[in-house]
């Protein structure tokens, strides 16, 4: 660089670093400290820093579904969720637990299971969306006739009513508050579940457009700021309602390759620091997007599905048939984020002895196992021919042990059990 | 994090009621404990059977629960299911919060009991600030303070945008925190000094994206300044010098794009912003967001002069990008000093045309 160059350089390098160059240095150093570990040993040394450790991850989720001290009192309202976590990540890693422990969780969850519909965070705590949400991806990810039959979908449907928000949106629980999670996660297991109609979709489409921002992405409620798990949930969500094309997608692209960071990992704000879970919301989101590109690349070539007339379909109809021939249909198209790099994030920042984490420094979790791994599965994922075949050559980082299995990531469900589950509830009664 | 054996009186953090409120956000649990009996023992209780947690004979993800924390949860069970309204379950509520502030149906049924009691609000702001002392973090605790502001009005308003500020002394991108702000603004008022505010904000950290999301709701909401087309020239001069201060501020770049988000047409004619991006290109130090908010005006229909495309061509002299045009060069160059994104530039790249297209379809409209 000149240094002689122009006042703007000057007056950037009289002034003390601010808090965010602060943190965002001390991260940097961090992680490319664990870099050059790995770039200074040979290259068969560096498989086996750079290895999934099975069963190490294994053994933390499985500790957790028996045990969980009293720190976590804190999560005693999100139950459901901890199952999720914990289940999904068993099954990204193409694992399972005996089959007692299943029915335990299936026994579990049906006491959640509000009369009137919906799942609490725990057994006799009012329904919640997002407890549903992790309730119903539970079971199927579970999978099986007791597990899928164990969901009463029409007392659901009852509860997704119940919680239709005048804005359009939905409130997360009675008296609760609304934003784009409550979308997504009402939306989510309404698609899922083949409950979706109509009076369920009729404004959410308003309510997720009013809330991108100047910046691209999508923020929690309108106003807010453009954030890497409402953009998930608002992108996923629009998909879903197939009214995708009511975003600026220019946009929203643009901002979301911008938040994969030098360190690999993505962050879930602008000028933010890296989290491992984002790996998933943003690294899905881009899944997504590069999804909607070959689709658009595919049609414009008129190489649309001939087995599927959509022509006469009006906007706004529910439709989980064309969001489902989306997922289908790949990507001969590059991903738009670096998949090397975050592989590398996840591996090497994220991983620890059982589990994963946000960044070093930080502590594992159930929720960061969960998301790392979704995120390390869609970056596998990002260059093959179709949604379930394997990754294209060179697509996968580190020893071919690493692979995990592939996501719907529009609910982020296991591809084969969310197969299963589309299967069952197409052949379940109307309501 | 501490046993209790039977009989034994458990024990209760308190906070300290008479910290200075700057102190509050720092402070930590471990403060003096005081000792409060179990439920079980105390008189006022005498007539209510806890209700257990009913998990089955084989849960999964069991909690390890301390023996207050059971007994406070079955009591509060107990009440709840009979729907008690009451000055002890007012009380009851709080100590289960204290214990999970994740607890949304403790919350809510504090709410239906303070509507039946008609208790008094200025109560809950002390609740949420203990909590929010341990973490804030915390969708209950927001919504709850939202519900309680809504029902007080315009007198709660000071004291919100106070609290708020409080919370951004220790983390200025708070996101709960500052919807929470939002929305008083918007549905309470207060929006005299917050252009102020944010001013104050991003000068002592100008990377603070949250400060320039707050500042973009102000200009196009704040119900006096006229929306962005009355704020747009002073507002671009703002960003433009914030630009030239810290090149590679990313936040600053997409507020300078996020101002002409529905005026196509002042963006690709004003010439204040071709001049930013060659300035910034000809000072070679961060030439990546100037690059990309050029591509942005070429794809809008923007002709750029020579000054320009030399400026293009001499961040990456060696480039090859002989015989492409002034766009498809720019995505070359982001292309090699990019990498992350290298994939992103090679799609624009590749769809220049149809940006194109779109771009001058878009400018006709407005």
């Amino acid at each position: 660089m000149e240094s002689s160059s122009s006042a703007a350089a000057a007056v950037a390098a009289e002034r003390e670093p601010t808090v965010s160059q602060k943190e965002q240095w001390a991260l940097e150093s961090q992680v490319f400290h664990i870099y050059q570990l790995l770039y200074n040993i040979p290259p068969n040394s560096q498989a086996a820093m750079l290895e999934l450790q099975r069963d190490s991850h294994m053994e933390y989720l499985v500790k957790g579904l028996l045990h969980l001290g009293p720190s976590f009192s804190v999560l005693d309202a999100n139950r459901p969720w901890i199952c999720y976590w914990i289940f999904h990540s068993i099954a990204l890693l193409g694992e399972s637990v005996d089959i007692a422990l299943e029915n335990n969780t299936i026994d579990f969850l049906s006491r959640c299971q509000d009369q009137h519909g919906g799942y609490g965070g725990g057994p006799g705590q009012m329904p919640h969306l997002a407890t549903t949400y992790a309730a119903v991806n539970t079971l199927i990810t579970i999978g099986g006739q007791n597990s899928l039959a164990s969901i009463n979908r029409a007392k659901i449907y009852s509860f997704l009513r119940r919680m239709k928000h005048t804005s359009g949106g939905f409130s997360m629980h009675e008296g609760g508050e609304v934003d784009v999670r409550a979308c997504y996660t009402a939306i989510s297991v309404a698609s899922v579940l083949n409950i979706l109609d109509e009076e369920l979709v009729q404004g959410v489409g308003n309510y997720i457009v009013s809330c991108q921002t100047y910046e691209g992405g999508i923020a929690g409620e309108p106003g807010s700021e453009a954030h890497g798990g409402y953009t998930f949930c608002g992108l996923a969500t629009m998909i879903i309602i197939n009214e995708v094309n009511r975003l600026n997608l220019a946009s929203l692209t643009d901002w979301l390759v911008f938040r994969q960071g030098v360190e690999g990992g993505f962050q879930g704000r602008t000028n933010k620091l890296v989290d491992g879970c984002y790996s998933f919301w943003q690294g899905g989101a881009a899944a997504l997007i590069q999804r909607l590109h070959a689709a658009a690349a595919g049609s414009a070539s008129s190489e649309v599905s001939d087995d599927e007339d959509s022509s006469d379909r009006e906007e706004g109809q529910p439709s989980d048939d064309e969001s489902s021939i989306l997922i289908r249909r790949h990507t001969e198209t590059e991903p738009l984020f670096q998949s090397q790099a975050l592989q590398q994030y996840i591996l090497l920042c994220s991983q620890v002895e059982g589990g994963f984490r946000d960044k070093p420094g930080k502590n594992r979790d159930h929720y960061h196992t969960c998301y790392c791994l979704s995120g390390l599965s869609v970056a596998q994922y990002s260059r093959s021919k179709d949604a379930d075949s394997a990754p294209l050559p060179g697509s996968l980082l580190g020893p071919y042990s690493n692979l995990v299995e592939p996501v719907n990531p529009l609910y982020n469900i296991v591809l084969d059990q969310y197969d299963e589950a589309r299967d069952f509830f197409s052949k379940a009664p109307a309501l | 994090m501490f046993r209790i054996r039977s009989k034994v009186k458990y024990k209760k953090t308190n906070k300290r009621r008479d910290s200075p409120p700057s102190a509050e956000i720092e402070m930590d649990s471990d403060e003096d404990v005081s000792t409060v009996l179990p439920l079980s023992q105390r008189p006022e209780w005498s007539d209510i059977t806890p209700v257990p947690q009913n998990d089955g004979p084989n849960p999964v993800v069991p909690i390890a629960y301390s023996e207050q924390f059971a007994e406070t949860m079955s009591y509060f069970r107990a009440v709840y299911l009979a729907d008690e309204r009451s000055v002890r379950t007012l009380l009851l509520t709080a100590e289960a919060i204290h214990l999970n502030a994740g607890n949304y149906t403790v919350w809510q049924f504090r709410r239906v009991i303070i509507e039946a009691l008609n208790a008094d609000l200025h109560d809950e702001f002390d609740l949420v600030e203990q909590l929010a002392s341990k973490n804030s973090k915390n969708y209950q605790l927001w919504h709850h303070r939202r519900w309680v502001a809504e029902k007080l009005g315009t007198e709660a308003v000071s004291r919100e945008l106070e609290f708020t500020k409080k919370i951004f002394l220790n983390d200025a991108k708070h996101y709960h925190a500052w919807s929470h702000r939002q929305w008083v603004l918007l549905n309470l008022g207060g929006w005299e000094d917050e252009l102020a505010y944010c001013n104050e904000l991003l000068e002592v950290d100008i990377f603070n994206n949250s400060a320039w999301n707050q500042r973009y709701f102000v200009i196009t909401r704040h119900p006096k300044l006229g929306g962005i087309e009355a704020t747009l020239d002073s507002e671009v001069d703002y960003t433009i010098k914030a630009i030239l201060t810290k090149p590679e501020n990313e936040s600053s770049w997409r507020y300078l794009r996020g101002l002409y988000k529905n005026n196509m047409q002042s963006f690709v004619t004003n010439p204040k912003i071709p001049t930013l991006c060659l300035d910034v290109l000809t000072s070679k130090v961060y030439p990546v967001f100037a690059l990309s908010l050029l591509l942005d005006l070429i794809s809008n229909g923007f002709e750029p002069n020579q000054d320009l495309k030399n400026a293009v061509e001499a961040v990456v002299p060696e480039s090859n990008s002989q015989g492409l045009d002034i766009a498809a060069t720019i995505c070359t160059v982001l292309e090699i000093i990019d990498r992350m994104r290298v994939n992103y530039w090679g799609w624009r790249k590749n769809n220049l045309r149809s940006q194109v297209a779109e771009g001058v379809a878009n400018l006709s409209i407005h």
